[in-house]
């Protein structure tokens, strides 16, 4: 754990340096919210463990470039729906993703559900997240908004997941049938991007889940990196030449967010690198957090 | 026996927490996991338990019995087995209904573990009840049988939460815990009609 923290700072470009300052600190009903600043580099960090990777991060003299490479890499997304007018995101964070979302698209409807208002109070006062019309937030369980969007008969183009902050995962988001709920939500040409895990056996449970709902997917794994990114697709999966056409249409508008979207098409890969033979996660099992550990 | 009347006691503690722990990943695909739901939860066991404790204290003044004691572990059998079948479709039902997750949690949590735990919480003033013969030993007979129960409880919260879950469903571990229940139930009828 401590070691893959430690590359995955090391991968993201941003070192928890000991000089940082630490600017605000709370605990919610969740969890530790801490905010350091480092230079201009303002970071999220929801947990007091020195070793905790940050969750989100901000430089203020760029505000607009993503800093981590899995939010970047959750942009990949794009190349599956180029164009969603609605959007749905599970777990705020500093709210990077919904603002960059926001700025690409401003005529779409953007939801975010995040379950601690805690949360949705910092990213506005440190991270420049503004609530608009046609951007809205709602503090409540994904789950919970997952089954009433449901019942409200709500679609979505694009779906985001992710609500995992590395310490403690909520089991109910990481099951068959709340993967199947939000597949329900998509309309016919939506897409999944959702921020996982790569470590540990949990990731063969994982990936065996969402395989068990969407069949194939686009596992977006770059190498030697310690994030990982699923798309998942309505529509047969795009072949690599349309990909890259559709990167080269995306380029100049991702690059001002730091964004190589052209280097993705050739990372996304199909191949089943897990073991498949893994108990699926459901509502009856779904020991993540155990699983996590071993 | 006393040592029948202990192991019981072991067993409803640990059936009690253990299915308190199952309460939250039950709830959780409907109501979420925010802390409202675990306060639910907890308020419904609390409540039941209370329930349970002044029944069950009331019940065993006239005539008590191994054979009934035994009975009160069938009866619990009884109405926690339906859990696993009927839990969905209630909670469907409520989540319908309600859209405050916390009064939907509470309602969940009521119709689905409120009988089944104060039914169990008869146990703990029964037990007493059976083993005390003289006012002087009451005390280290209470404190003797809330330690054996308490143990159990701690047990079955451990057990479950760190691995139980880890190897079964939750359905296949609410059917381990009804035969629980019916294994010493029926253990202490046998015992009784000797």
């Amino acid at each position: 754990m401590m070691r893959n923290a430690i590359i995955a700072t090391l991968l993201c470009g941003v070192s928890i340096s000991a000089t940082a300052e630490l600017i605000h600190k709370e605990r919610s009903l969740y969890q530790s919210i801490l905010v350091n600043k480092h230079g201009s580099m303002v970071c999220l960090q929801f947990s007091v463990r020195r070793d905790q990777r940050n969750q989100s991060c901000i430089d203020q003299r760029r505000p607009k470039e993503m800093v981590f490479t899995y939010t970047k890499m959750m942009m990949s997304a794009l190349l599956l729906n180029p164009n969603p007018k609605r959007v749905l995101i599970a777990g705020l964070g500093g709210g990077t993703l919904p603002m960059a979302l926001a700025e690409l698209f401003p005529e779409a409807q953007i939801d975010v559900v995040e379950i601690d208002p805690a949360v949705v109070k910092v990213a506005k006062r440190f991270f420049g997240f503004t609530e608009t019309e046609k951007l809205q937030v709602f503090a409540q369980d994904a789950r919970v908004f997952t089954k009433r969007a449901l019942i409200r008969a709500d679609r979505y183009d694009l779906i985001m997941l992710d609500a995992f902050n590395g310490d403690y995962i909520p089991e109910h988001l990481m099951t068959r049938e709340y993967l199947s709920e939000t597949k329900s939500l998509l309309t016919d040409d939506g897409i999944i991007a959702a921020n996982t895990f790569t470590v540990s056996r949990l990731y063969d449970h994982e990936s065996a889940t969402y395989h068990a709902v969407f069949g194939e997917f686009f596992n977006l794994r770059p190498w030697r990196s310690s994030n990982r990114v699923i798309l998942t697709s309505q529509q047969p999966l795009p072949n690599v030449l349309v990909l890259g056409q559709r990167a080269k249409q995306l380029e100049d508008r991702l690059k001002p967010f730091g964004i190589d979207i052209r280097a993705y098409p050739r990372q996304l890969s199909t191949k089943v690198d897990w073991d498949d033979d893994v108990r699926v996660l459901t509502d009856q099992y779904s020991p993540v957090n155990l699983l996590q550990n071993r | 026996m006393s040592y029948l009347v202990y192991c019981l006691a072991f067993v409803g503690g640990f059936v009690i927490m253990s299915l308190e722990m199952l309460g939250g990943r039950m709830l959780a695909p409907y109501f979420g996991n925010s802390i409202h739901v675990w306060g639910s939860i907890i308020t419904i066991f609390m409540a039941s338990l209370a329930i349970g404790y002044l029944y069950g204290g009331r019940w065993s003044v006239k005539a008590p019995s191994l054979a009934k004691f035994g009975s009160v572990f069938l009866v619990g059998a009884v109405f926690l087995y339906p859990l696993g079948y009927f839990s969905e479709p209630a909670m469907i039902w409520i989540f319908e209904r309600i859209e405050d997750t916390r009064y939907g949690s509470l309602l969940a949590a009521t119709f689905l573990f409120a009988v089944p735990t104060a039914i169990l919480g008869m146990i703990s003033p029964y037990s007493v009840r059976l083993l005390v013969q003289t006012t002087e030993e009451s005390g280290r007979v209470a404190g003797r049988l809330y330690f054996v129960s308490t143990v159990g409880s701690a047990l079955g919260t451990l057990g479950t939460s760190f691995y139980l879950v880890l190897y079964f469903e939750v359905n296949t571990i609410l059917i381990l815990l009804t035969l629980a229940l019916l294994v010493v139930g029926a253990l202490a009828l046998f015992v009784s009609r000797r």
